[in-house]
């Protein structure tokens, strides 16, 4: 059965101002969907929900055809890269590779962490602090981060911030593999791939 | 992923995979204060300031066995209330938090902090202990069975009470003054407890007119662990 994310009428408020509500989609394996919004709409609102670390003040979020799911099968599911998703500065590249795999319940496997920085082209800087990582290098990392269990839904808030152009090529490519094999999702206010989402989530609508 | 997991039953694989978690989140935090030393220096520069104090304050005076017993708890009290915290505070001034919560669940995290609190705890009451027996004059150990189990309980105690006030106080915006403010009722009757025990072990009492004194120690840190475990998903998540 594929995998299926349904958002059932989602509310979300802090205090008594209401971000969003009535948000309701679903996206299926193999689609992709788009969130956007201008600033303060609620996208990372909308994504810490979707990954479970916020929850929602209304409506539920469903996974359907992911079997029994617990508490770190469900984790699992999900990966993220966003501008608030913070790394361990202390800590090298290969260590937080391995931390987030530790983190996970898992064995870290070396020589994919090994090749995963590579695709993002970190491979020379991995036993360096991540304190002395420029903002994009730190990007690429949190796409390491995310890919490395292999997420069947990929979560991608402002996917592009802080990326040069060999960084943005990296970055389109994974969102390309991820269109094929899995579910991805993209928060955004940059509207120029809008044809290539099969669902859309316009927050501006709304708030 | 899953396949790594195939020859094991379901039960059995989430027990291993959220003791390894919790043991990740424990080693973490461990390297991470090998390499800061933010909660080490803050706790022994704490110790040694206060108990330089306490001796220049009594000078080459001795005081009762009450009185030595109960500053050493209170130089114990607000080392811990120095440091202690620092295993959550720090997730939430470097934005860390929400990377622990996207990537293991509550218990593995409260599980990993409440551990390294308890060797951060250990380690801070040791050395409380051995520099002031060392510099204090007049306190003397007469029945160190009482001594040695109220120290040992008295440190689990405070991990257990300070861990679950470090993460409620973690997201308030006066984490420092918040503290010391919340942890003082919820350790009020732990620490008149062992308070009360160390003036036995001083009066030199025997171990069994101490023993109320454990079993109280002990419900503590039980109904303390049992309700952290209960509450830390709801205070952890949002």
């Amino acid at each position: 059965m594929a995998l299926r994310l349904v958002l059932h009428s989602l509310r979300k408020a802090f205090n008594r101002r209401t971000v969003f509500e009535n948000v309701a989609t679903s996206v299926s394996e193999g689609e992709t969907l788009l969130i956007a919004g201008r600033n303060g709409s609620g996208k990372s609102t909308l994504v810490k929900i979707l990954c479970g670390v916020l929850s929602p003040g209304q409506g539920s979020v469903e996974i359907d055809g992911a079997g029994p799911l617990n508490a770190f099968t469900r984790k699992a599911l999900f990966g993220l890269v966003s501008p608030y998703l913070q790394l361990y500065d202390e800590f090298s590249a290969m260590e937080n590779l391995q931390l987030a795999a530790a983190l996970r319940g898992l064995r870290g496997d070396v020589r994919t962490h090994q090749e995963l920085l590579v695709r993002v082209a970190l491979d020379p800087k991995r036993g360096d602090p991540v304190h002395g990582f420029s903002s994009g290098m730190k990007q690429r990392l949190k796409y390491a981060l995310a890919l490395a269990h292999q997420p069947r839904i990929l979560i991608l808030d402002e996917p592009m911030s802080n990326l040069d152009a060999d960084g943005t090529a990296i970055v389109r490519s994974i969102m390309s593999e991820q269109r094929t094999h899995g579910i991805l999702v993209v928060a955004t206010n940059d509207l120029s791939d809008i044809d290539v989402y099969e669902r859309k989530v316009d927050l501006n609508v709304r708030a | 992923m899953s396949g790594r997991w195939t020859s094991m039953s379901a039960p059995d694989a989430i027990v291993l995979r959220w003791i390894r978690a919790a043991l990740a989140v424990f080693l973490k935090d461990w390297r991470s204060e090998l390499r800061t030393r933010y909660a080490m220096s803050a706790l022994v520069m704490f110790v040694v300031t206060t108990i330089s104090i306490i001796l220049f304050s009594l000078g080459g005076e001795g005081a009762s066995p009450e009185v030595l017993a109960g500053m050493l708890w209170v130089v114990i009290f607000f080392a811990a209330m120095s440091g202690l915290s620092r295993t959550f505070v720090m997730e939430e001034e470097r934005g860390t938090g929400m990377t622990l919560q996207l990537l293991t669940p509550p218990g593995a995290v409260l599980a990993g902090k409440l551990l390294f609190n308890l060797v951060l705890g250990a380690g801070l009451t040791l050395l409380t202990v051995v520099l002031y027996a060392f510099f204090i004059n007049g306190f003397i150990v007469r029945t160190l069975s009482i001594f040695l189990l109220t120290i040992a309980l008295g440190s689990v105690g405070l991990a257990a009470a300070s861990t679950i006030i470090a993460a409620i106080i973690a997201r308030a915006n006066t984490k420092g003054t918040l503290y010391p403010v919340l942890s003082f009722p919820i350790l009020l009757p732990l620490l008149m407890t062992v308070i009360n025990a160390t003036r036995l072990a001083s009066d030199g009492a025997p171990f069994s007119e101490a023993a109320g004194e454990f079993q109280i120690l002990i419900s503590y840190i039980v109904v303390v662990i049992t309700v952290s475990t209960l509450l830390f998903e709801y205070i952890w998540k949002d």
